[in-house]
């Protein structure tokens, strides 16, 4: 399986401020009912965009801004501590990467969240407490300006700021040479799956 | 060298290191549901794979099934269309799908525990967050994404980084009226919901020696709410007396063997643990949140905080919460009105939980305000509630009575809130709109604690209310 490169993610960004964002608010679990991905994208934030009187109210998802980013298909969403926590669902990153958004930046990631979108090819990368906020106001203050997320150099910068960036040794190797979805290189090791399983007595019923 | 059992059973399932550095983990067990699933399946057919070991996924249905209604088709069509599918994708790849109709459905967490599929020193893995109820038998169990459902079907592998182990001991006896469920809520509300990030928990101390498994699974349970990706307690004879005779344990002749061996996969005196924090049971109070995370909790008898007392961050997500809640900072949560009670959930849906609670419900009525319903978590569990005659106590003080299933816990099925309902709820998130609707307000808390709100249509403290 060939899969792009991805060293860098250039794109204009959305802030979606707030710590602790939960899976249930990226995308609220009616949205769960279905069974493929196709079409989650326009539910992404949807009830932090819409009321229960089903208008539409102030959230950044609403703006001009990610208008722009859904129709390039490519945006960095700069987002705060813990985001994506809660449940396992791919679902969440899924509606996000379907609505246009190719690269986060925040201040830290839940786990699952961070390892279901690398495997999308979607890099999570983090940054100090100090440099989110500023690259936050930044991005507030500059929307026409593009976000570079450089997976490679561990950066991300905007206009004439640099912030230095990390995201795991793993998910940056996987992102930069090919290999986030890591099905072919699982496929390989069939042999010394089949040695594993072969060493372990419950396997075989036992 | 001594080890931990999260070594140990990492060690024992590494089929090779990955060239990107991640280990190559075989996962012994699999579990499957409706949501997470049918994705996984398309991915896998889209690439032209198999099943690799079709034997060991166990597949169940919980989030979408109706709990008040039996018969198919269900009243809603998409539910319909997603059984469905988990019944052709099981039946094309062979495997094992605890249906319906089979008197063994259940949520997942449940089933393979009821089923002696959860067994000590195994890996298990299912496209839910809360696997990690398993690890209270000495099981490595974790969350994951549909995209690695796929690499687990195809390959029984996964990519992983292995985690850290922080220790959590919590030794002493409980007071009367405080359960596992305030045990792991004050955890979480001690440490943060996002202090787990890159640890395995390992529950240890005299309060846990102490805990049945399913005290054992309702604190495992709610690891992830505390950002944990895993958490277990180490097998003990409690743990082995658990699966033995449960239809997918050991069989006699090979029994002595497995104990054996799934002793020898509890952690070594004397390991080394990345961090241990410590506990005293008797300091902990009954425990509800008063939030939109599960770590914003406090004891019954505190106050909510006042915002000045906050550091920025929490403020903010504090803020928030008081707006979402309708509650007001620097006041008693005690005495705030509800009006609806949920009763059942991987956390607290099993039939320990149904017995404790009936327990003091007999002469009890439910206010006239409230509507309560109770979810027993598996099909095992209300046909046992039912042969005890826990259903009667239940629905003559006023309770619904429902069929087996997730329900009111993440409201996929017809179970939901309306409008800016208040919940007390002994699920384990209270996120916004987790329960159906989008100003629902949900306060986590025990079973017990749920009832006595059931009782009196109010928060309040069920050690006042039961006299416990
Ligand atoms: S009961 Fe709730 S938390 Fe448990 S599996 Fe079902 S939806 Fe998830």
């Amino acid at each position: 399986m060939s899969l792009a490169q991805i060293t860098q993610v250039k794109a204009l960004a959305l802030a979606v401020p707030g710590d602790d964002i939960d899976t249930d608010r990226i995308i609220p679990a009616r949205f769960l009912r279905c069974v493929t991905f196709d079409g989650l994208g326009e539910h992404a934030f949807r009830d932090e965009r819409t009321g229960p009187d089903g208008k539409e109210r102030a959230h950044p998802m609403n703006s001009a801004q990610a208008g722009k980013i859904a129709a390039a298909k490519k945006g960095v969403m700069v987002v705060g501590f813990n985001f994506g926590c809660g449940s396992s669902r791919e679902h969440a990153p899924q509606s996000l990467w379907r609505f246009g958004f190719t690269a986060f930046v925040g201040g830290s990631f839940a786990e699952i969240f961070f390892g279901n979108s690398t495997t999308l090819g979607v890099p999570c990368l983090t940054l100090s407490k100090e440099d989110l906020a500023e690259c936050d106001a930044f991005v507030r203050a500059n929307p026409e300006v593009e976000v570079t997320v450089d997976v490679a150099q561990l950066t991300v910068s905007a206009g004439a700021k640099t912030w230095k960036a990390d995201i795991t040794a793993s998910a940056r190797d996987g992102l930069t040479k090919g290999k986030w979805d890591p099905i072919a290189d699982l496929l390989e090791g069939a042999d010394s799956v089949a040695k594993t399983a072969g060493g372990l007595a419950y396997v075989a019923g036992k | 060298m001594a080890k931990t059992l999260f070594q140990k059973v990492w060690e024992a399932h590494t089929v090779r290191k990955l060239p990107n550095g991640q280990t190559q983990l075989f996962i012994g067990t699999h579990l499957i549901h409706e949501v997470t699933s049918p994705q996984a399946f398309g991915m896998l057919r889209d690439l032209g794979l198999k099943v690799k070991y079709p034997q060991r996924t166990f597949a169940t249905v919980d989030h979408i099934v109706p709990t008040n209604e039996l018969k198919e088709p269900y009243s809603d069509p998409i539910a319909q269309e997603m059984i469905e599918a988990l019944r052709k994708n099981t039946k094309d790849y062979g495997i094992r799908f605890f249906d319906t109709h089979t008197g063994t459905q259940g949520i997942v967490h449940m089933v393979g525990p009821e089923q002696g599929i959860t067994q000590p020193g195994t890996t298990i893995a299912c496209g839910d967050s809360h696997t990690a109820t398993h690890g209270a038998f000495g099981a490595i169990a974790f969350g994951i994404g549909t995209t690695q459902v796929r690499d687990v079907l195809a390959t029984q592998t996964l990519a992983l980084s292995p985690l850290k182990v922080r220790r959590i001991e919590v030794n002493g006896k409980l007071a009367p009226g405080v359960y596992a469920k305030d045990v792991i809520l004050h955890i979480i509300r001690v440490l943060g919901v996002n202090g787990g990030i890159g640890f395995a928990y390992e529950y240890a101390g005299s309060t846990f020696d102490a805990f049945s498994l399913e005290e054992r699974m309702t604190v495992c349970n709610m690891s992830i709410e505390g950002g944990a990706r895993c958490g277990y307690v180490n097998p003990d004879q409690k743990t082995f007396d658990y699966i033995k005779g449960k239809p997918f344990a050991p069989k006699a002749a090979d029994w002595d063997a497995a104990v054996a061996r799934w002793q020898s996969f509890a952690s070594d005196p004397g390991c080394a643990y990345d961090e241990v924090v410590k506990f005293e049971a008797s300091e902990i109070r009954p425990t509800v949140t008063w939030g939109i995370t599960p770590g914003q909790a406090i004891f019954i008898d505190e106050k909510m905080p006042a915002l000045e007392t906050l550091n920025a961050a929490d403020r903010q997500t504090a803020e928030d919460a008081y707006k979402h809640m309708k509650l007001a900072p620097n006041t008693p949560i005690k005495g705030t009105k509800v009006d609806v009670c949920f009763l059942g959930s991987c956390t607290n849906g099993r039939i320990s939980d149904l017995r404790e609670v009936a327990k003091y419900l007999k002469g009890r009525k439910v206010s006239a305000s409230v509507k309560a319903i109770v979810v027993p978590g598996s099909q095992l569990t209300a046909i046992q509630a039912v042969h005890e005659g826990l259903d009667k106590i239940y629905i003559e003080a006023g309770f619904e009575w429902r069929g087996a299933g997730c329900s009111m816990c993440l409201a996929m099925n017809p179970d939901k809130l309306v409008g800016d309902q208040l919940c007390a709820s002994s699920s384990n998130r209270n996120f916004k709109g987790r329960q159906g609707s989008q100003t629902g307000r949900t306060i986590l808390m025990s079973p017990l604690m749920v009832a006595a709100a059931a009782i009196t249509g109010q928060i309040t403290d069920a050690r006042e209310v039961f006299k416990v």
